[in-house]
Order: structure tokens, then C-alpha cells, then sequence
């Protein structure tokens, strides 16, 4: 069994909320006298609580991380995913010392170096090589250390033309790929990363989450990673940590770990409409396969049906204005596909002179297993109107599709399930 | 893999440990010195960005204490006929201000260390005490560069002296490093201690700006120590800054009135501030970003 790199034990973080102002001084006194000459525990963590955002509370002291217990052996790529404000920076901040515990204690065997936010420390009048050095020290590399690595460093930056130019001239993109290229250097036996690859483009992002593969995968170093991004959590690690609330769930394979974290915010948000509107027209409610529902499983090949009832009738001849979308997202957000009364070129108007109610059918969810999120959006002559994100999910279970036995898996061989012929010869 | 609950095996060896509370004397000063390269980069970072994009470059750090030393020979040699103790008032008042601009530069700098650099605090780690200790560093590069400043206008009296007037560099020369010590440390201190309150009490912030103006009057800057009545000269001298100066000039210039005893109170006072500095700057280090 490798070796246990980093053991967090007990781990708390409490924070105080609201203002700090006036009053703090007679408290900080209390506080002494309390812990330090009565020895007593702090009075002030007694009456800390569970920290969820959207509930108020008449206590200023909160609980942003409680009792967390994880171990990460060498060599592991973990990835921490939660909502916004669950302790993700907060347990980075705690790992890369940023700030100190309240209780509980953290034990790392190795070098550990933080990528909290790349580019730290960059001086806007030194220039890409001299912030190279300077970046490179505050990271914890020595002076000989840099000096060797410098030209692979200004080669993978790819700012080999910029780099005797102050740093102040710089796209926000360049500097960037500079730091993080300083970062990817480091050569440390834990790296903490967090969200560095929200910046960059395409190509660079590539390269930022191949050289972290690298990193992981290949050098057997042990990578924490803190992303939204479920395809870079997917791609990077290979066991995840789920946070809700400042505390946290068991370690579990990626797979299973996205996946139940996308379904604990599904079932959040469902029973409220996040919608946005003019409010002057929009959908009242829908009907899935009849059903007032915005949860629906069916096997895939199956005819999905979808009714949306409008807050108001319209004439038909403004319902020529009307277009009107649903956009299929899979676990990942990725869009699959978007049908619209748009691409219908025989799409039907009532006769009766007054459209209330918006029908759409598709024939069959030629669709491999899985979960699809379902937008709509409406626009009405020429403008936007209405849009509910997450308005159903419409869950896609395996069938015999092809009458072969045979079913592709979604994440691996892609959404689409086509008839195709074949012949072998 | 599993959840870990269990009480932890202490005979492994861990690098690190991150814990809650630790002792007041946990100053991690390995930590310190494997981040010595740092210190010089933020040294030469200083020094490059300061006369980046400036015609006159590194000539800027003459500027201000000649002009200073101007102000003061007209003010308070001429209009208000202040004593400079047989000195050239010139070299008197550059000799002062070198010296006191030197403190007064490590204890302004070093008392916003946490707000000015809360930045890059709260996105990575290093042994905090690297970012003083480098504005101390920086500020001797700068102090150096005006020494320089006041040797020239040394020549230039010897040269051309002033009539009634005489100075002479005496053996108290040999003091001067242990002096510039002194003076670095004690800013530090004084710096270190400020910094640390200011993260949660704001206040003393106002307090500095103005505190280290009014000091400067307080310490035999811009009169000899020698001319200060004696009811009032044992309030003056009870200022460590006040020993240094006149230790100061006297090395240099050969006018100055210390004592053994008053040299050993003024390094007494500085290793307490110092020591005391460090240890409040450590205890804040650790969660300033909280609060500040």
C-alpha cells in the first residue's frame, strides 16, 4: 500500500461574519481571560454552526469547515467539489498555510506548493524573466533551482519573444501561461491547485491539464485539485471529496463522486423555477408524457413528450413569431442536443385563431443511459422572453435499443444512439 | 483510502504539521533561512522597480535628503538660530537625517507589512517575516547610497571649510555597524509590533504617520543633544533613537554625547522590542488574513 503524504485530522475552521468593528476589543479581552488565565474553551466556537449560506442566523461565528477527516496516499489525484461557499478555499487555504486552523491538525510528508491563484507576486514594471525568478522564490524555489529549469519555463509559457518586456505589457492570457509555467516547475511531491484553468485558451488549458497529468499520472506525484469544471475533475483525478456545508463526504471513485454531486444540486433546485423573464409572456407550467412533473425516466428509444402551457393566450398569427427551444445538457453540462419549433419545417398552428399551448414530440430518445438536463428558452417577435435552466431532467435508462444486447456506455462512446448498417465482407 | 478517524501514529515522521495552536515560540526560523533567496529578490525587486521608467533613476535617493538638509539649515539654522555644535549646519542636519531617515524608514515600512501585502498573504505561503526583514534589507541599499551623500559634503568642507566651525571623524567609527544594527532592528521592532495591532485595530495606522514626524522632534535630529536644558534632557534621552544619533555624529562629525551606559540601555530596549515584535508578528502571521 503506498505511503499515507497527507492526513487531515479533525479539521475545523471557524470564521467570524458580519463586521468587525468597535466592540472587538472588550471581546478579544473576554476571550483572553477565558482561555489563557481560566482555561476554558473559547466561548465564542461554542455557539458556531453549521455554515449554510442562505439561511440567517443571529450567530456571527460560523463553521466553515467542521471535523473534516481524509488521508491522500502518494501518487493520488483527488479532486474537492462543492458548491460555492461549501470550504473548497477554505481547506486549500488550511493545506497551503495560507491561514491557520481553528482545531484539528494537518500532517504532509513532502514538499507541498499551492497554486491558489497563478501569478502571484508579479511585479507589473520587472519583466517576464526577472518575475520568473521572483515568482518562482515566493513559490519556494531556490535561486540554483530556477537558473536550471529557466529555459524549459520560458519555452512551455510560450512568451519566449516577450520576455525581456515588463510584465505591465502583457495580455491577461500571457501572464497566465508565464505563471503558470513557473508553478508547473515546481517540482513539488504535493501540489494544490485551484481553479487556475478558468484563464487561458483552449490550447493552453490543454496543456495546463496535460502537464498536471503529467504531474499525477506519469510522475507519481500527488495532486489536489479544486474545480467547477466537471470534464477537468474527470480528466485529472481519480477520487474525489465532496464538501457541503464545511463538512465533508468519503472519498470516492470520480465517477461516482460527480455523479452524486450533480444529482444532490439537481434535487436542490427542482420544485422552484430558475427562470428569467420580461414577464410578459412565459410558461405557466408543462406537462412531461402528461405528467406535471420536472422528473421523468424513460428508456431510451422511447417517445418523449413535452407540453408547455403559456401564462396567456396569443393569436396564431403572432405565433408565427414565436420560437421556442429546449436545450438537452448531459451530466456534465455539455449541451447533447436542442429541439425548436424552428427547425420543424412542419411545424402545426390551431386553426381556432389562439395558441396557449406549445406541443413538441420526439419520436424516440435515441439517447445511451444517463441523466439530461432539460433548458427552455422562448423568444417572441424577435426578443427574448423567457428561459427556465433546469426546467426537467429527463433520466434515461437502458434498453434494448439496437436489439443486439448490445448498449454504449454515455461516458465513454458518446450520447447518440444512430441506426447504422453494416456489412463485412 | 478510508475515512480516517483514528488517532494518529506518531512514530512516522512528518515534514509538516499544520496545527490550531501552537507555542508562542514556534518561529520556524529553518523555515526562514531555506527562503533566503527570496529575501534578495524582493530586495532587488525594490530597488529595479523604484527607478524603472524614471529619467533620473537611482539619483532620486539623493534628492530628498539634500533638500531636507536645505529646508532645515535655512529654518532652524538661520531663522530660528539653532545650535549645530560648532558644526558645518549642513553636515549637521544631513548627518541627522541619514541616520533617523534610515529608522524612520524600516519603522513606516515595515508597520504596513500585513496591509500592503495582504495580496499575496492570502495566496501563499512563505515564512512572513521574509517581507519585513527585506524592507530592512532594501532600506540599507538605500541608506548606503545616502552615506555616500554625506562623505562627498564631508570632502567638500574639508575642502572648502566654513568659518567657526571644525569636525573631525573620530574612532567612534568603529561603532557605526553596530549603530546601523541598532537602528535597523529597533525600526523592525517598533515596525513588526505596529503591523501585527493594525490588522485588527486600524487606529495606530493614523498614529504612524504623524508619530514618526513628531518623533523625529523628540530626538536630537535637528539640535545637539548638548544644547537641551537639563531638566528636559533626561526626557530626550530616555528616546533610544536620541543615543544613536549622537553616536552617530560623533563618528562621524566628532560631536555627540552618549555614554556606555546609555549605548548598553539602547540595545537593551532594542533586542526587548525586537524580541517582542516577533513574537506578536509570528502569532498574527498565522490568521491576519481573517480579520484584516
Amino acid at each position: 500500500m503506498p505511503r499515507t503524504v497527507i492526513e487531515v485530522h479533525q479539521l475545523s475552521k471557524a470564521y467570524q461574519i458580519g463586521q468587525i468593528g468597535t466592540g472587538t476589543i472588550s471581546r478579544d479581552l473576554e476571550r483572553f481571560v477565558v482561555t489563557k488565565i481560566l482555561r476554558r474553551d473559547d466561548p465564542f466556537l461554542k455557539v458556531g454552526e453549521v455554515n449554510d449560506r442562505t439561511v440567517k442566523s443571529d450567530s456571527d461565528i460560523v463553521w466553515s469547515l467542521r471535523d473534516i477527516n481524509f488521508d491522500v496516499q502518494e501518487g493520488n489525484a483527488v479532486g474537492i467539489i462543492g458548491k460555492n461557499g461549501a470550504g473548497k478555499s477554505t481547506l486549500l487555504k488550511l493545506l497551503s498555510r495560507v491561514t491557520a486552523p481553528t482545531t484539528g491538525e494537518i500532517r504532509i510528508k513532502g514538499r507541498i506548493a499551492s497554486l491558489l491563484e497563478v501569478g502571484t507576486g508579479f511585479h507589473p514594471e520587472l519583466t517576464g524573466r526577472e518575475n520568473i525568478y521572483l515568482n518562482g522564490a515566493i513559490l519556494g524555489m531556490r535561486k540554483k533551482e530556477i537558473d536550471r529549469k529557466i529555459d524549459e519555463i520560458i519555452a512551455f509559457s510560450g512568451c519566449e519573444r516577450y520576455i525581456d518586456t515588463p510584465v505591465k505589457r502583457y495580455s491577461s492570457g500571457m501572464t497566465v501561461r508565464l505563471a503558470f509555467a513557473v508553478a508547473a516547475h515546481l517540482e513539488p511531491e504535493i501540489l494544490v491547485v485551484d481553479e487556475v484553468l478558468a484563464v487561458g485558451d483552449a490550447e493552453f488549458q490543454k496543456k495546463a491539464i496535460g502537464k498536471m497529468q503529467d504531474i499525477s499520472k506519469g510522475e507519481g506525484r500527488t495532486v489536489l485539485f479544486v474545480s467547477h469544471d466537471m470534464t477537468a475533475i474527470h480528466a485529472l483525478t481519480d477520487s474525489v471529496i465532496i464538501l457541503k456545508n464545511g463538512e465533508c463526504s468519503k472519498r470516492m471513485p470520480t465517477d461516482e463522486g460527480i455523479q452524486q454531486y450533480l444529482a444532490s444540486n439537481l434535487s436542490q433546485s427542482s420544485g422552484k423555477l430558475i427562470r428569467k423573464s420580461d414577464g410578459d409572456l412565459y410558461v405557466e407550467r408543462f406537462l412531461i408524457n402528461s405528467d406535471e412533473v420536472n422528473y421523468t425516466q424513460i428508456p431510451s428509444g422511447d417517445p418523449l413528450r413535452m407540453q408547455f402551457f403559456l401564462n396567456k393566450p396569443i393569436t396564431a398569427q403572432e405565433a408565427s413569431s414565436l420560437a421556442f427551444y429546449v436545450v438537452f445538457r448531459n451530466e456534465l453540462n455539455y449541451p447533447v442536443f436542442t429541439v425548436s419549433n424552428r427547425y420543424d419545417a412542419h411545424a402545426q398552428v390551431s386553426d381556432s385563431g389562439q395558441v396557449q399551448s406549445i406541443e413538441c414530440l420526439v419520436p424516440a430518445m435515441a439517447l445511451a443511459e444517463g441523466k439530461y438536463t432539460a433548458k427552455t428558452w422562448m423568444a417572441f417577435k424577435g426578443g427574448f422572453c423567457d428561459e427556465i435552466t433546469d426546467a426537467f431532467e429527463v433520466d434515461v435508462l437502458a434498453s434494448n435499443f439496437y436489439h443486439t444486447g448490445q448498449m454504449p456506455i454515455a461516458r465513454k462512446h458518446g450520447a447518440f444512439l444512430l441506426n447504422q448498417n453494416w456489412t463485412l465482407k | 483510502m478510508s475515512q480516517n478517524t483514528r488517532p494518529h501514529n506518531d512514530n512516522e515522521s512528518w515534514d509538516l504539521i499544520i496545527k490550531g495552536k501552537q507555542g508562542i515560540f514556534a518561529l520556524h526560523l529553518k523555515d526562514l533561512w531555506r527562503y533566503r533567496d527570496l529575501l534578495f529578490m524582493f530586495v532587488k525587486r525594490d530597488f529595479v522597480s523604484f527607478y524603472k521608467q524614471t529619467i533620473l533613476g537611482p539619483l532620486w535617493f539623493f534628492i530628498q535628503p539634500l533638500f531636507t538638509t536645505l529646508v532645515f539649515t535655512f529654518v532652524f539654522g538661520n531663522l530660528a538660530g539653532i545650535s549645530a555644535d560648532g558644526l558645518p549646519h549642513q553636515l549637521f542636519y544631513l548627518c541627522g537625517i541619514t541616520a533617523w531617515n534610515y529608522f524612520a524608514d524600516c519603522l513606516t515600512k515595515t508597520s504596513t507589512v500585513f496591509k500592503d501585502n495582504t495580496n499575496i498573504f492570502g495566496k501563499v505561503y512563505f515564512p512572513r517575516l521574509i517581507m519585513p526583514l527585506s524592507i530592512v534589507v532594501s532600506n540599507l541599499v538605500r541608506f548606503g547610497v545616502q552615506l555616500l551623500l554625506l562623505i562627498a559634503m564631508m570632502g567638500y568642507f574639508s575642502l572648502y571649510p566654513m568659518p567657526n566651525t571644525s569636525f573631525q571623524l573620530t574612532e567612534g567609527i568603529f561603532l557605526f555597524p553596530f549603530l546601523v544594527v541598532l537602528m535597523a532592528l529597533l525600526g523592525l521592532g517598533l515596525g513588526l509590533i505596529i503591523t501585527a495591532i493594525t490588522t485588527k485595530y486600524k487606529d495606530l495606522t493614523f498614529l504612524v504617520t504623524f508619530g514618526v514626524q513628531l518623533m523625529m522632534y523628540a530626538t536630537s535630529v535637528i539640535y545637539p543633544l548638548s544644547y537641551i536644558q537639563p531638566e528636559y534632557k533626561k526626557w530626550i534621552a530616555w528616546n533610544p533613537m536620541t543615543t544613536i544619533i549622537e553616536a552617530f555624529r560623533y563618528a562621524f562629525l566628532g560631536k555627540g554625547e552618549f555614554t556606555t551606559y546609555s549605548l548598553l540601555y539602547t540595545t537593551g530596549v532594542t533586542f526587548v522590542v525586537l524580541f517582542l515584535g516577533i513574537l506578536i508578528f509570528n502569532k498574527t502571521e498565522r490568521t491576519f488574513v481573517d480579520t484584516i
